[in-house]
């Protein structure tokens, strides 16, 4: 039930929508003092198209609503994207984004479904996520409701041995209802995913397992929309969308020389040049 | 006492019981249906039954997803292999949230037998009482099985339930007034009180019969619930008996006497003795021989009855 559908997309209302959604990132995890923004940062695009291009259908004022479509952050360190996702989309207001990490404060470090409506799962510790959206696809069909199921990983995360068995499971039930999107920014917490535990080839493993696999520019809005649309129109097998994205994008030049810059909030003085990028 | 059917027997005639009852229930399998006995609810309802393979983990997500979905879920394997390996899920996926599912461990204790330690549930009471929100049962025979499975499909809220493999002793021949954190004395008794749960409810009652010979009054509890403990039980045991001996085919470290323990020191101690595996994994062999080997019999519950004295 957003406002926007295909027809009247306006790309650069979505562009905003992004960058307003990056600036929430940067306020957010420098106002806390801690969290991830460049693990949130990777994956505004995707949030973006979820969210505001008419691919999910939400209501703020009805959280719980059992036709709608979930999105899973399975990455759970990527919180504030999610958290300013939620705000821009209605579900609280944007003030409350300030409080992150914060005692009292429903914006906890990872998300947390009991306290915060729009969370669909309370994620953090890694590769869970994609089976916990499994078990909605399941229900879903279960119920006859044609709601889909968007499930964001990081890429480091796919180390996980659980991610594999749910990959495994996803293809036996046949859940095209399902839908993985990978943030593939490159890095995980100690440096590159290809010299921590190398992914490649990524794609192609998910086809191996009878998946729909694509692979796109993950910061390219109409990328990312076509890639959705034609996982929305694949039947018979889940898809999975290895997004190529990078850690901290577009700002992480005045991060200096750590490509990584993981677990990290801004400084003040970082976080102004930030948002001066992002205006 | 004549023997009846299994626990896990018993859970799974109930559960596909249950599922005529409530169409929102399903369950979710790895791979160890005609073992566990979800496969009577399989036949049953086999478009609300998911075999998942031989991944926990992925089961144990996969019903967390299910219950943030409105369905209420069983998820039933090994209770070493649905504890141990998928613990993570069971506390990320289900006690965190706070979800419907209900978790269920067979194949639990020592008695398992010959099949050897990997396949032993010996510490999975313990992981359970410390998932945060989890009620924890142990049945101790078949008509309390049923009522057991009743009781936890009325809740909303998560929890464990262990089942043994091997046919048990029916001790509730005459039907079971079974209630969520409620101890039942199966006899009273005034010098010491025996508080057992699973297998240990028949020895129990064996070694009440044996130290009645000794000239001592034994009352029996039946501790189905470890999880949350009646403490009001505990605290009559203790202010009225002044003894208390806990039996459990588990390790001493975490289980029932280790609540019992709690809940006694806090409220009054006294005197205790335990009798449970102690900080070792036990080995193959049958069934009586191992419980013999390892001291989970009504002889070695008097024997700690009568140290206390």
């Amino acid at each position: 039930m957003t406002t926007a559908t295909r027809a009247d997309l306006n790309v650069k209302e979505l562009e905003s929508r992004a960058k307003s959604i990056r600036r929430s990132i940067v306020e957010s995890t420098t106002a806390a003092g801690s969290g991830h923004p460049t693990s949130s940062l990777s994956g505004v695009e995707i949030a973006t198209a979820l969210y505001f291009a008419g691919v999910l259908r939400y209501d703020p004022k009805k959280p719980r609503w059992p036709e709608r479509d979930r999105f899973i952050l399975s990455k759970g360190h990527g919180a504030p994207l999610l958290y300013a996702a939620l705000a821009e989309a209605g579900y609280f207001p944007k003030s409350d984004l300030l409080t992150l990490r914060k005692l009292g404060s429903p914006l906890e470090g990872h998300p947390n479904m009991r306290r915060l409506p729009g969370v669909e799962a309370s994620t953090g510790s890694l590769g869970q996520g994609l089976s916990i959206g499994i078990g909605v696809a399941l229900a879903a069909r279960l119920d006859n409701l044609d709601a889909r199921v968007y499930v964001m990983t990081g890429d480091g995360e796919i180390d996980q041995g659980q991610v594999w068995e749910a990959v495994m499971a996803a293809h036996k039930f046949k859940l095209d209802n399902l839908t993985l999107i990978v943030d593939q920014n490159g890095y995980q917490q100690t440096g590159a995913t290809a010299e921590v535990l190398d992914l490649k080839p990524l794609a192609p493993k998910f086809e191996a397992f009878g998946w729909c696999a694509q692979e796109i520019n993950g910061h390219e809005l109409s990328d990312v929309l076509a890639a959705l649309e034609k996982a929305r129109n694949t039947k018979g097998r889940p898809s999975a969308i290895v997004a190529r994205t990078i850690k901290g994008y577009p700002i992480q030049e005045i991060l200096g020389s750590d490509p990584n810059h993981h677990g990290k909030p801004l400084t003040k003085e970082e976080a102004a040049k930030a948002l001066a990028i992002l205006r | 006492m004549k023997l009846g059917k299994s626990v896990r027997e018993a859970f799974g005639l109930a559960l596909a019981q249950l599922g005529e009852a409530d169409p929102n229930i399903v369950v979710v399998d790895g791979d160890v249906h005609n073992s566990t006995r979800t496969d009577y609810f399989a036949k049953k309802f086999p478009e609300r039954f998911f075999n998942v393979g031989i991944a926990e983990s992925n089961m144990v997500g996969i019903a967390g997803g299910l219950a943030s979905s409105g369905k209420r879920v069983w998820a039933a394997s090994f209770a070493a292999f649905i504890m141990c390996n998928a613990y993570d899920q069971l506390r990320m996926s289900v006690a965190f949230p706070g979800l419907d599912v209900k978790v269920v461990g067979t194949h639990a204790g020592i008695s398992i037998g010959e099949d050897g330690p990997s396949q032993m549930g010996i510490e999975d009471v313990s992981l359970a009482c410390s998932l945060p929100g989890f009620t924890v049962v142990v049945p101790a025979d078949e008509p309390s099985t049923y009522k057991a499975v009743q009781a936890l499909a009325s809740i909303r809220t998560p929890a464990y339930l262990r089942a043994g493999r091997p046919n048990v002793p029916v001790v509730y021949e005459n039907g079971c007034d079974f209630h969520l954190g409620k101890a039942i004395m199966l006899r009273p008794g005034k010098d010491v009180t025996l508080i057992a749960n699973g297998l240990l409810v028949a020895a129990a009652l064996e070694a009440a019969d044996q130290l009645k010979g000794k000239g001592i009054d034994a009352r029996v509890l039946d501790m189905h619930t470890v999880k949350p403990l009646d403490d009001a039980a505990v605290l009559a045991a203790a202010r009225e008996n002044g003894r208390i001996v806990v039996a459990e085919e588990h390790l001493l470290h975490g289980g029932l006497g280790s609540a019992v323990a709690l809940s006694a020191g806090r409220q009054h101690p006294v005197p205790m003795r335990f009798v449970a595996l102690v900080d070792t994994f036990a080995e193959s062999g049958k069934p009586e021989e191992l419980l013999a080997k390892y001291g989970l019999t009504a002889k070695e519950i008097v024997k700690a009855a009568l140290s206390l004295n």
